[in-house]
């Protein structure tokens, strides 16, 4: 058996660390390990509530719009208000604008380089200009840096890399590959925009505040933001969506890898003024039906985790001492369970949930893939479901956020006032690209009393459950195919399929000495 | 490569830097940069970040991202960027040690726990697990320059905020400074801080050397002006309108912007290539590029200052009158 460790894992968001055990070739156990704390609600408690609104977004610079836009109607909850028509929409364009631009940069800035073979520009020889520089460039230096002392790397940040036989060989396939990767920047770059129009900036905008956002729609910002969304949907349906068809076909086995069907969402982008529906549904599957929601099933156990403190606890009774030498604990990650299950969330939850509760265009665009590869519902629960589940949501946002743009009421207010009680308390849910997001918040004499947050990446990056069951990055991994145990490519994959984000995801492991057990008031 | 004096420009970034670059410097400038075939090494280390100085980088315009990585410098290491996984990307940080490299810029991300090293790891070396402050110490007592991107690498940020029951920090996060007090660190404040405040200033040091500083080892060209002085709704200020709701025409003063306290050029230079702005979209400055950012003594990020009457009376004299009339309209909070 060989013990291998993938550490860091790069290309996502902050530090996560993964060990596998390998046996015959196969993962046989994994550890999931967050290496990161900050302690960002020991730092939140005292603090006027509205601040919650700013510091949570900085949980995360990759996704600060959903944290805003969970804190902001946690507050709004505790607060006793509701967003307003304009409150609403702008929130859905920006969550839209922020769900564009991190899938797009998941796909192609973070995943595309375990599958694309980035040295095969060298030998590029189109007319195209960009791509031409950069093989210009790649080749310079190679060639200045060869053997020279004070060149660290060569082709940085590119390489170096793990190296073997499993990067795709259609010279065709990975130069369209690096073309799309070069332009992604720059459509990652118009969803940003996007953001910046209604949420003031990006990333962490200061414009989302309780009641709605601070910008009042105006005619000409709506102008813009449907032209930038013009560019993004035209990539997403003819540049993004073939390529997931591309990297499906020539990696087909990954349908049959990362396997996981427990699903949770929150649901996302509200429907209605009274904030009841949503486009993307509300629901949990345990592998066999499909339930309703209850965040009142919502655990976090702490056994692996380094904290001293009680276990199975509900967000609102959050009770946690960070212990880093605790005896067992591994990750700073506690281990988020419903009903006392793992749970999957992020894109592929949210259209599988989707999908069983019969939303008409997701089926329509998921029955249409499968037809593509033949295949039935099953293959959607793998590593390539993930990322074909980014590329359907991708598709049916672009379409939708147009209807919104529509809506607005120009020129009217784009929130409701408020009040800080002196006494309250919520509950916001919401979806980050990444997956379900839920803050919340206590308020005692108009100050924070407690204010916790149980986000995507500790659902799916979290380590083994009081009942020794693993989290589901853990269980996904058993059984991959690791072909160079010093090369461990297909692990990575996997991981990467889920998004994950440790900032988000260690934030949460929070401790404090003096508050000891919080009651519900 | 090379560069003439108008792409130079564009790369500083607007005006400020038209004024401190004559062109028989960029001549030089030029020089040098054709001479340095070998582009700048760059190692470019997250700590305690959540990565939104990195996104904001990715977001720089003219030149964009990948002209500055694949033109300017060598990008040795980003964990967000690069291509290897594990021991293939940690690599590059561990021969750096090892070689007793001197020859890069070590840009650093995030605020440095130092209660533990546990707090923050990445990768490990010789069996044992490395804590962030530990490469950050190593590698940065060699560099050739020293640049803190942020507000948590610069002054501590939202990491390194007080615990407001005991005034305490929970991991001892600290800035990059700090861990250096004998060496002059270039701070780039921001939460997050402007892709051109990033590549600007990194051109100039290659290019021309340490740029001038503030007291906070700010760069001046970006920092040396308030957020007032460049408001677009400067003008409102002088006619005494303020905004009583967020959303609302008028100055944003009485909602509690900051913008009076902060250096930063923001209101001119604009988010995301031209889309917006904090105070025009209504907000107003949350003061993010203040060492006292976010605590703010007890103050905090949003304070309304029509909340009591105490606070009217430190309000500026000249809009104290304006105050008391707006107060009788009546807003609490928000």
């Amino acid at each position: 058996m060989a013990k291998v460790l993938l550490d860091p894992i790069t290309r996502i968001e902050g530090h996560l660390s993964i060990e596998i055990d390998v046996q015959n070739g196969k993962v046989v156990d994994a550890k999931s390990k967050g290496d990161m704390f900050r302690g960002y609600e020991m730092i939140l408690k005292g603090r006027n509530p509205v601040d919650a609104n700013q510091i949570t977004q900085r949980i995360c610079g990759v996704c600060p719009a959903p944290h805003g836009i969970a804190s902001s109607k946690c507050l709004d909850a505790a607060f006793g208000i509701r967003a307003n028509k304009n409150g609403r929409l702008l929130r859905n364009l920006i969550l839209t604008a922020d769900y564009l631009q991190s899938h797009i940069l998941h796909f192609y800035h973070l995943c595309a380089l375990d599958y694309v073979d980035i040295t095969s520009i060298l030998k590029y020889n189109g007319t195209d200009k960009k791509l031409l520089a950069v093989r210009d460039w790649a080749k310079n230096e190679l060639e200045v840096k060869k053997n020279r002392q004070d060149a660290i790397t060569a082709v940085a940040p590119f390489l170096p890399r793990y190296e073997g036989d499993f990067y795709i060989k259609d010279q065709e396939l990975n130069i369209a590959a690096i073309a799309h990767y070069l332009e992604a920047l720059d459509v990652r770059l118009k969803a940003q925009q996007m953001i910046g129009i209604f949420g003031g900036r990006t990333p962490h905008m200061v414009g989302l505040v309780p009641g709605g956002v601070t910008q009042v729609p105006t005619r000409s910002a709506i102008r813009q933001y449907k032209k930038f969304l013009k560019r993004v949907e035209e990539f997403v349906n003819e540049v993004y969506f073939n390529d997931i068809i591309a990297v499906a076909k020539a990696y087909s086995d990954y349908f049959k890898i990362g396997k996981y069907t427990n699903f949770l969402s929150y649901g996302v982008f509200e429907a209605n003024d009274e904030l009841s529906q949503f486009f993307f549904k509300r629901g949990v599957f345990d592998g066999k039906k499909l339930q309703e929601f209850d965040s009142s099933k919502i655990r976090e156990q702490v056994r692996f985790s380094r904290y001293n403190s009680g276990t199975n606890l509900h967000p609102y009774q959050g009770q946690t001492n960070p212990d880093p030498h605790k005896g067992g604990a591994y990750t700073w990650l506690k281990a988020p369970r419903y009903d006392g299950m793992p749970m999957e969330v992020g894109p592929l939850a949210r259209v599988a949930i989707s999908y069983l509760s019969g939303h008409k265009e997701v089926k329509q665009e998921v029955d249409a893939l499968l037809k593509v590869f033949n295949a039935d519902i099953d293959a959607v629960f793998s590593v390539l479901g993930r990322h074909a589940s980014r590329v359907i949501e991708c598709k049916l946002l672009c379409q939708k956020a147009y209807e919104w743009l529509d809506e607005l009421e120009v020129g009217e207010m784009p929130r409701s006032t408020y009040e800080i009680p002196e006494k309250g308390q919520g509950e916001g849910l919401t979806e980050a690209s990444r997956g379900a997001l839920g803050h919340w918040i206590i308020i005692e004499d108009k100050k924070i009393a407690n204010y916790q947050c149980v986000v995507p990446t500790t659902w799916f990056c979290g380590p083994r459950g009081d009942d020794g069951k693993l989290g589901p990055v853990e269980q996904a991994l058993l059984g991959t195919p690791i072909a160079d145990p010093k090369n461990p490519i297909e692990a990575a994959r996997v991981v990467r399929s889920f998004d994950p984000c440790i900032a988000c995801a260690v934030h949460i492991v929070e401790g404090d000495k003096e508050i000891g057990t919080f009651k519900i008031c | 490569m090379s560069l003439n004096r108008r792409e130079f420009l564009k790369v500083m970034g607007a005006t400020t830097a038209a004024v401190a670059f004559p062109s028989v410097l960029i001549q030089g400038c030029k020089r040098a940069l054709q001479k340095a075939t070998e582009r700048t090494n760059v190692i470019w280390i997250q700590a305690q970040s959540c990565s939104g100085c990195s996104v904001s980088l990715l977001n720089k315009l003219e030149p964009d991202i990948a002209t500055v990585i694949t033109e300017y410098i060598s990008l040795n290491y980003h964990q967000t960027l690069c291509g290897g996984t594990g021991h293939a990307a940690i690599q590059v940080l561990e021969n750096a040690v090892k070689t007793n490299r001197k020859d890069f810029v070590l840009i650093v991300e995030g605020s440095i726990p130092t209660k533990s090293d546990e707090y923050c790891t990445i990768g490990e070396m010789d069996g044992r697990f490395i804590g962030a402050r530990e490469w950050i110490q190593k590698l940065g007592a060699n560099a050739i320059a020293l640049v803190a991107v942020g507000s948590c690498a610069t002054f501590g940020g939202i990491p390194g905020a007080k615990i407001r029951a005991t005034g305490d920090n929970p991991t001892g996060a600290t800035s990059l400074q700090k861990m250096f007090p004998d060496k002059k660190v270039i701070n780039i404040p921001g939460c997050p801080p402007h892709p051109d405040w990033m590549v600007g200033t990194l051109l100039h040091v290659l290019l021309k050397g340490m740029p001038e500083l503030d007291e906070y080892n700010r760069p001046l060209m970006y920092f040396g002006t308030t957020v007032h002085e460049k408001c677009e709704r400067l003008p409102d200020y002088k006619r005494g309108r303020f905004a009583k709701h967020w959303g609302e025409e008028g100055c944003l003063y009485l909602l509690g912007c900051l913008g009076m306290d902060t250096g930063c050029d923001i209101p001119t230079r604009k988010w995301v290539g031209g889309m917006n702005t904090c105070t025009g979209c209504g907000s107003g400055c949350i003061g993010c590029t203040e060492p006292p950012f976010p605590d703010y003594g007890n103050r905090g990020i949003y304070k309304h200052l029509m909340a009591s009457n105490d606070e009217l009376q430190t309000l500026h004299p000249e809009i104290a009158s304006t105050v008391v009339k707006l107060k009788n309209g009546g807003v609490i909070n928000g």
